[in-house]
């Protein structure tokens, strides 16, 4: 057989056309979340990866920092912090020829006073006359920067825009959520698949119908129970455990119809041979049951944990928006608009929020694609 | 709330659910040696202990909201005034609603079918190929992010800047040097909706993809090789016996994306908030439920339009239940 036919040719590109289209959005967000904050706004993430070239407006210092040598009064400085990759090429004083000067040239303001600039950043002003201005001349440098990567904005991030006081929330907000449906329902599961009681029937056409009903058809009766309850106790109408209960409801019914399909599959044998052997249902649950069900357990729980994770509209409905309570989404989207030119924190911001989520796809891709396939069958 | 409280609470918060199971079926185990006819006392019980906490849960956050929310749309903004067909009235004539509408068929339309395109054909061409698994990973992967980190992710694709300066968003850039003029892509009315659609079909192809590989395997080998040594070209058998055999799959798949898509909210919220007529019904009922203080009647005729959208699926899955029962 050929191995190499035009059709396999055909369909590998095609392949990899896709394969890039799809990488390119995120893989430029990591690029840029690595890139020095000035860079991002006003280049784009593709020119980090090569040795680039790069027009920039620098100030030299003031009359403050003058001494005087001799017959001259001389200002030295540095244009730009330490950075090893970045090479000037050339140089100017007016807007106009920004790149007027090489490097070691001596370029002559009106003034009379002379600049030099070494290919590092440092600069020698010198005048006959004393420097008089508070701030000193503008110069134009044209300079080749080669690929640079920082964590810079993490450490910003993290700390100072209460990113990370958000990751912790969002954490608070997802665990629970995911853990209390989990436990619930596999209750519930046991009980709609093996035992008999009045109701049984009409119980699991409910959770089917549940399945689809949008989350929107609860958003306002809940929260006016919500206020109630508040109103009622003296307690916030607004908090943690409301929104693992409100998560908790919205995830009910797929993950009983989940684990239902799972112990459906399960052989009726052991149950009844358990029985036999005088074994409540707790009983078979905690030792039959709860060992079996680890793999589905696992599936469900990523499917879950991702949903509260990603979750933004019940986050914003049922928390406050104060820093203790904000979720990643939820600062996310009020950074996008009070921040939106602060790329540095959005772009950061966008991947500590998937941190958590990459990792799980990385680590437990196997789980999670069982969980979205046996979900899809209730379709 | 400080870390160490808020660490606290959710070890209670879960604490709580298994200590009432463990604690209830601890108490019914000892307590229900001493009865007499022991099975059907303890069965009964045990059965309302297994499935109280689920079906209080289902009552407060599914049943009791579904008919309350019918019942506020047919009252005024406070849920206190019976006003009618006044709220659904208001929604047939306000322009914003209709818009929404539109916005919400066109998502309709066009992401389900897209995904579930791309996600077959991915799923047909990985399947042949050596790094099919690493190109299947890839594309899957935008699964796992927020909608709202996507937004993010793609605002560096539409980035717009004035015509002078450098455009630091791809698309621009891209079009800036074939000598095109940059566009604010999502000012553009009409197509700025395709623009936020494309970050749906990106994310939802991965979920298409991965069900569509799974079900590829269940194709019987022998009949695509048969026809492979017969002669027919791969697009052939594409058509001819890879869709024909999924044609259940492809449903299922275009139903769950539809499902996701009619209650679509955080993309458009995070990206247009709605601006630039981009709004979709979700975010029409978000906005409805704090615009001047809280509209509880115009919020819950939205919610009524979008439940209408998913009930003929709900029917079908009631149906296809109940057939399974039978058998």
């Amino acid at each position: 057989m050929k191995k190499f036919t035009y059709s396999s040719i055909l369909s590998q590109l095609l392949l990899l056309v896709f394969v890039i289209i799809w990488i390119i959005p995120t893989f430029g967000l990591f690029i840029s979340s690595l890139r020095d904050k000035d860079l991002l706004a006003i280049s784009g993430w593709w020119t980090a990866l090569t040795t680039t070239e790069v027009n920039e407006i620098y100030r030299m210092s003031g009359m403050a920092s003058q001494i005087q040598e001799e017959d001259y009064f001389i200002i030295k400085g540095k244009l730009f912090e330490n950075n090893p990759g970045k090479k000037i090429q050339s140089f100017g004083i007016t807007s106009k020829k920004i790149n007027e000067f090489e490097i070691g040239e001596i370029a002559i303001f009106k003034d009379k006073s002379e600049v030099t600039i070494d290919e590092n950043g440092n600069y020698l002003w010198k005048s006959f006359n004393e420097f008089k201005k508070k701030k000193g001349k503008r110069v134009f440098t044209t300079s080749l920067s080669p690929p640079s990567f920082t964590f810079d904005n993490y450490r910003e991030v993290l700390f100072k825009e209460g990113i990370g006081r958000a990751f912790i929330n969002t954490l608070a907000v997802a665990l629970p959520s995911t853990l209390i449906p989990l436990i619930i329902c596999s209750f519930f599961a046991y009980a709609l698949t093996w035992m008999k009681f009045f109701g049984r029937d009409t119980l699991l056409a409910i959770i089917i119908a549940s399945l689809v009903v949008p989350l929107q058809m609860s958003l306002i009766p809940i929260l006016t129970i919500y206020n109630d309850f508040g109103a009622l106790f003296g307690v916030a109408a607004k908090s943690y455990p409301g929104v693992w209960m409100a998560h908790t409801g919205f995830g009910l019914a797929s993950t009983t119809f989940l684990l239902r399909n799972f112990l459906k599959s399960l052989p009726n044998e052991m149950m009844e041979a358990a029985k036999v052997d005088g074994a409540s249902h707790y009983d078979i649950f905690l030792k039959i049951i709860l060992p079996l069900s680890i793999p589905a357990f696992a599936s469900i729980f990523i499917l879950q944990f991702l949903w509260c994770w990603n979750d933004l509209l019940v986050g914003l409905v049922f928390l406050d928006q104060v820093p203790s309570e904000i979720i990643l989404t939820a600062k996310l989207k009020e950074l996008l608009g009070s921040r939106g030119e602060n790329w540095e924190i959005l772009t950061t911001g966008a991947f500590v929020s998937m941190t958590i989520p990459l990792f799980i796809f990385f680590a437990l891709q196997r789980y999670f694609i069982r969980g979205l396939v046996a979900g899809s069958v209730k379709g | 709330m400080s870390l160490l409280n808020l660490s606290l609470i959710v070890f209670l918060g879960v604490l709580f659910f298994i200590s009432y199971f463990h604690i209830s079926n601890f108490v019914l185990d000892r307590f229900g040696q001493r009865s007499n006819n022991r099975f059907q006392f303890e069965n009964s019980f045990r059965v309302i202990i297994f499935i109280l906490p689920a079906f209080i849960v289902l009552f407060i956050f599914i049943l009791y909201p579904v008919f309350e929310t019918v019942r506020l749309s047919f009252y005024d903004k406070f849920g206190r005034e019976f006003v009618g067909l006044y709220n659904y009235k208001w929604a047939v004539n306000d322009p914003e609603f209709r818009r929404s509408i539109l916005n919400n068929l066109g998502w309709l339309l066009i992401v389900p079918t897209l995904s579930t395109f791309f996600g077959l054909v991915i799923a047909n061409l990985a399947d042949r190929i050596w790094w099919g698994s690493i190109a299947k990973s890839i594309i899957f992967m935008p699964m796992a992010i927020s909608f709202v980190g996507a937004g993010v992710i793609w605002k560096f694709i539409y980035e717009y800047r004035g015509p002078g300066d450098t455009q630091i968003g791809l698309l621009n850039a891209i079009i800036v040097s074939f000598g095109y003029e940059p566009q604010a892509w999502l000012t553009i009315p009409l197509w700025n909706n395709v623009f936020l659609m494309a970050i749906m079909i990106w994310i939802q192809t991965g979920l298409a993809l991965v069900i569509f590989s799974a079900a590829l395997r269940s194709i019987p080998k022998e009949m695509i090789e048969a026809s492979r040594i017969d002669g027919a070209s791969e697009l052939k058998i594409f058509f001819s016996i890879i869709i024909p055999y999924l044609e259940q799959t492809i449903l299922v798949i275009w139903t769950l994306i539809t499902i996701i898509v009619l209650r679509i909210f955080d993309i458009i919220f995070a990206m247009t908030n709605g601006e630039w007529q981009t709004g979709v019904l979700a975010n029409l009922m978000y906005d409805w439920m704090f615009r001047g203080g809280g509209d509880s009647g115009r919020g819950s005729v939205l919610a009524i339009v979008i439940m209408i959208g998913v009930i003929p699926i709900l029917a079908w899955n009631l149906y296809k239940h109940r057939q399974e029962q039978k058998i």
